[in-house]
């Protein structure tokens, strides 16, 4: 039985939490398409990343930034190593549009950020469009609502 | 068993000495309750943003020195601000952090209310007070208020204090800062664009605004992040450097003689400004129709001021520092010895192309966020500070840097190295004077 296009998507979507999880940077960002943006707004009801301060919003240019960081030795901010950890709700598939390879999911998750003797732990409602090429999905936009955004938070160093 | 501070005057000005600063100043709670109480409550605070509270009844609720206050728009247009209790029980008049309130005041808990000038209006079962002194007693009074209150360019501060200095006199040149920044609209104003990142830090408020005039951590705090930028930048096709997130990034990187020449001013009560020759925020390229919209609303000599005075960081000691471009505010709200919040508002000149805006929510983000990489290693150093002060050996804090015999130089005083640590050392001086008991503020 061939997997379809849903099933596929569903795997994806763990797949690029999982590569997250276990810090394989080099093979998250190849999942990426390449006008991928990765949003964090400060408030749910927010619209617009360039005009309303956001918590983050990076395209590909910025995440290369993020991710060549992880690698310096220099990046005081990672010792001890911090890990962290995507354990999601099942994925739904909100819209499938087969015939132009495109598909948007919304996932519940809770994020878990650990350094040291720290655990930070926080709901997230994602949502994300992706974009089929080159017979694989690809990641094009996540958007992360973070369930406690009204707090003051402390440092956030990898993605949830 | 602990000596305490509020009993010995003179121990507690020992913490301050010529080029150091006593570890107790940073981790003591003892020094942090007397720094709410005395510093914080004699100084004027940033509260808010005018534009929080447009109309009549329209509220924001706020943290001065950890008190709970609110402003509120009044009927004739002024903003009040008020504590946020009620005159009866304390509890909290204003809840959520903004809203509108309507005509009146009204406690949540047992329906007192007030008028919005704060004065008590009315409360059920009035009869059962008769005789029995609630209206001559402090609850009859309405609400209570903090010692001044003041709106400038939009900005609303207030000092706790009955009994203290005036605005002008506390603040002096600094507020030419701020003229500058609300200059940089065509309308002379600045507009907010949306809700303040905050951010949770876990180390003293005195660490993070040191920092803020502190020219020689990048090179080394920030090697990370300027590295990746710089690697990053390395690998995109010509021109793409340029773009407003590289321009904003890559400045992490400049060499310690860089901010030598950078120069910087120190004002009394703490007021500083870095880069009053130069900064990291001059080399942004210029934007299209700008200038000449700048000439034509305030003329050429007020243009060209406005446009090439661009300091790093100007300090409204304790509680604000301001970037004129892009215009970003960083708000402190200590909560205890070894925890403070941050709050980041990005703001857009009224008038202005639009880029300014998107540069000033751009840059909040990418250098202020809880998930900025430049930040990351600034807090994680600054909560490593707060832990390795407890360690025994060497109780105290070095400031040496450019001490000379001017170890009090008269105010303003143009500082002519921007690396100079006069300007923490300014710091402490105002910390000194707001710190000493009532009555003895020399």
């Amino acid at each position: 039985m061939t997997a379809t296009l849903k099933d596929e998507l569903i795997v994806a979507v763990y797949r690029e939490a999982r590569l997250l999880d276990e810090g394989r940077f080099d093979e998250w960002r190849e999942q990426l398409t390449a006008d991928a943006h990765y949003w964090i707004p400060a408030d749910p009801a927010d619209t617009d990343p360039l005009r309303q301060p956001a918590l983050l919003y990076e395209d590909r240019l910025l995440l290369d930034v993020r991710i060549e960081r992880f690698a310096d030795p220099h990046s005081h901010s990672l010792k001890p190593r911090v890990r962290c950890l995507h354990v999601l709700q099942q994925p739904e598939v909100l819209t499938l549009n087969e015939a132009e390879g495109q598909g948007e999911v919304e996932v519940r998750y809770v994020y878990l950020e650990t350094q040291g003797d720290r655990q930070l732990v926080l709901g997230a409602v994602a949502r994300q469009r992706w974009q089929r090429q080159a017979s694989a999905w690809r990641l094009q936009q996540k958007r992360v609502d973070l369930l406690n955004v009204d707090a003051p938070l402390p440092m956030i160093q990898l993605l949830p | 068993m602990n000596p305490s501070y509020r009993n010995d005057p003179a121990r507690l000005a020992g913490l301050v000495q010529a080029g150091r600063v006593h570890r107790d100043a940073y981790i003591s709670s003892e020094v942090f309750d007397l720094e709410m109480e005395r510093l914080w409550s004699r100084s004027w605070l940033f509260v808010g943003h005018a534009d929080l509270v447009p109309n009549p009844g329209d509220y924001w609720r706020s943290n001065l020195a950890g008190q709970s206050v609110f402003m509120l728009r009044q009927a004739d247009g002024s903003i009040a601000v008020f504590m946020n209790r009620c005159a009866h029980k304390g509890a909290e008049l204003v809840l959520d952090t903004q809203g509108n309130m309507g005509k009146l005041i009204r406690c949540p808990y047992h329906a007192w209310n007030y008028r919005l000038d704060g004065s008590l209006m009315s409360l059920p079962l009035k009869n059962d007070y008769e005789g029995s002194g609630v209206w001559e007693s402090p609850a009859g009074q309405g609400l209570s208020r903090p010692g001044g209150v003041r709106e400038y360019r939009g900005l609303v501060f207030a000092r706790l204090a009955e009994q203290g200095e005036d605005f002008e006199s506390y603040f002096g040149e600094v507020l030419t800062i701020l003229d500058l920044i609300a200059d940089r609209s065509p309308e002379g104003q600045l507009e907010l664009t949306g809700r303040p990142l905050l951010s949770e830090i876990r180390c003293n408020w005195k660490m993070y605004l040191e920092n803020i005039n502190d020219s020689v951590h990048p090179i080394s705090a920030h090697e990370s992040a300027a590295n990746a930028a710089k690697a990053v930048a390395a690998r995109l096709d010509e021109g793409r450097d340029k773009e407003l997130a590289m321009e904003q990034l890559l400045p992490f990187g400049a060499s310690y003689s860089f901010y030598t020449k950078m120069g910087a001013k120190v004002m009394a009560n703490g007021h500083s400004i870095h880069g009053t020759r130069f900064s990291l925020h001059s080399s942004y390229a210029a934007i299209d129709g700008y200038e000449a919209m700048l000439r034509a609303a305030h003329g050429d000599a007020r243009a060209e001021e406005v446009l090439s005075f661009t300091p790093q960081n100007t300090i409204l000691y304790p509680s604000l520092a301001v970037k004129a471009n892009p215009s970003v505010m960083r708000v402190l709200r200590p909560v205890a010895a070894d925890r403070m919040v941050l709050e980041v508002w990005a703001l857009a000149p009224k008038g202005a192309p639009d880029v300014l805006r998107r540069q000033a929510v751009n840059y909040s983000r990418l250098v202020f966020s809880p998930l900025s990489v430049v930040a990351h290693d600034d807090l994680r150093l600054f909560e490593s500070a707060q832990e390795g002060l407890h360690a025994q050996g060497n109780e105290w804090i070095s400031l040496h840097r450019g001490l000379r015999q001017e170890s009090s130089p008269s105010l303003p005083h143009e500082v002519e190295d921007g690396n100079d640590e006069l300007l923490m050392r300014n710091q402490f001086r105002a910390w000194a004077k707001g710190m000493a008991p009532a009555g003895e503020q020399a």
